[in-house]
């Protein structure tokens, strides 16, 4: 039980650790959202079940849905969807140029 | 903006200009000279002071060149060199303030007492010894932590079911958008948006599919935590949450027009308020009785029943409905500038 515990507490700093530290604001959610299900059994086994319901419910579920309607709002999923689909090469170049330019 | 003619001279004026690039020593120069003129002298003279006078406008250009070159300078320093400057010096306190948070943290969570030790200052607290020892007799609730919430603390958990209302409703204004009374939008340039968000829910077979069994399982999971909120771990807020997280999943599988079904604007208002009157009236009611040693005439009935610990499961009931309705209007005014 103890080393399930120090790994999911390891689990835990990587998680915040790469949130903010993650360049993608979608993927620094998902981290987050994988980050509030690992607090949730952690809630369990500090012996509180009510608080790992909320964490579940409100945490990994609600809170992230809300980034990813806010992300959507801010057109911070657009870029992604670009370089995925590869269909418009032209504003893909440029991006990157724009890209370079700012940097 | 001059208001008088002899603005120049006046106090005021003279000060505006010392401010503004001390002017006042060249009129004073001028002034002398021509003093100077006036009192007669000789002609030699006068062409010393004319040399002067030129001497001393050309020393001023110059000055002037030089404050506005170093004024340019000093400009453009915060953005070339400055900038450098403060990014690093930014970075190594922002490095610092970091560390000394988590050695805070870190010593604070070294010098804590072992977690669960019988005599941490937690444990052998008068209040908690009193809630864990009496709480089923005086609650009637199984689950200490019901008992205190919606029991011995309940004008918290009021206020926070105000908060939350609070900021639904404050969403709903930012985020409205507005219909006339014929159903077009105040706003022609918003139509565009109000379609991506209307049209946004696609007919994806594998959500639709999951949610179908999914849902009905959440939302019974989700009445059960409310209504079990004194006997098993849970209660108003975590049930409130798990029917409003439902709801959002429903919703985003088979679109607004089926969630408008039997969740509008008007639902949303009716059981919101409903909810907090009656949770507000329940608590008048208690703290009246309690304040004037009367008998609140609730029966508490036996603990481990449903339907016992007198007012903390109607309470709790009322604290699912505000939330669940918070969590999903919330969800939907973001999406679509309404519920």
């Amino acid at each position: 039980m103890l080393t399930f515990k120090a790994i999911l507490l390891l689990f835990l700093v990587v998680c915040a650790v790469a949130t903010s530290l993650s360049k993608n604001l979608l993927t620094s959610v998902v981290i987050y959202m994988s980050y509030s299900l690992v607090m949730c059994i952690l809630w369990i086994l500090l012996e509180s079940p009510d608080l790992a319901i909320t964490e579940a419910a409100v945490g990994a579920g609600v809170t992230t849905l809300l980034f990813f309607i806010t992300l959507k709002k801010i057109h911070a999923m657009k870029d992604m969807q670009i370089k995925k689909k590869g269909e418009r090469g032209q504003e893909e170049k440029g991006l990157e140029k724009g890209g370079e330019g700012a940097q | 903006m001059k208001l008088r003619e002899n603005y120049e001279n006046t106090k005021w004026g003279r000060f505006v200009r010392f401010v503004n690039g001390g002017e006042m020593a060249e009129d004073n120069f001028r002034l002398t000279g021509e003093q100077l003129l006036d009192a007669g002298l000789k002609p030699s003279q006068k062409g010393q002071e004319a040399q002067h006078v030129d001497l001393y406008h050309k020393k001023r250009e110059r000055s002037k060149q030089d404050h506005s070159h170093m004024m340019e300078q000093y400009e453009n320093w915060s953005k070339t060199k400055g900038l450098k400057i403060f990014g690093s010096i930014y970075r190594i306190i922002s490095m610092c303030i970091c560390l000394l948070v988590i050695l805070v943290l870190l010593l604070t969570v070294a010098n804590m007492p072992k977690f669960g030790a019988a005599d941490a200052p937690a444990n052998s607290n008068e209040v908690a010894g009193r809630y864990i020892e009496k709480g089923q007799e005086e609650t009637g609730a199984v689950n200490i932590v019901t008992g205190m919430i919606l029991d011995y603390r309940a004008f918290d958990t009021l206020g926070e079911s105000h908060v939350l209302f609070i900021a639904a409703c404050t969403v709903l204004i930012l985020l409205r958008i507005d219909h006339r009374k014929d159903g077009s939008l105040v706003h022609a340039e918003l139509a565009v948006e109000e379609d991506d968000r209307k049209l946004e829910p696609k007919n994806d077979k594998i959500l639709q599919k999951a949610a179908f069994f999914l849902v009905p399982v959440i939302l019974i999971f989700g009445i059960y935590v409310i209504l079990n909120g004194h006997i098993s771990p849970g209660g108003g807020f975590s049930g409130g949450a798990i029917i409003g997280a439902g709801l959002i999943l429903y919703l985003n599988a088979f679109g607004f027009q089926k969630t408008e079904r039997f969740f509008t604007y008007r639902t949303f208002s009716v059981v919101s308020l409903c909810s907090l009157l009656f949770y507000s009236g329940a608590k008048c009611y208690s703290f009246f009785c309690g304040a004037n040693h009367l008998e609140s005439g609730i029966p508490l009935g036996n603990a481990g029943d449903i339907i016992s610990s007198g007012l903390i499961l109607p309470l709790n009931i009322c604290v699912g409905c505000v939330v669940a309705c918070t969590m999903y209007s919330f969800y939907a005014i973001f999406r679509k500038g309404g519920i």
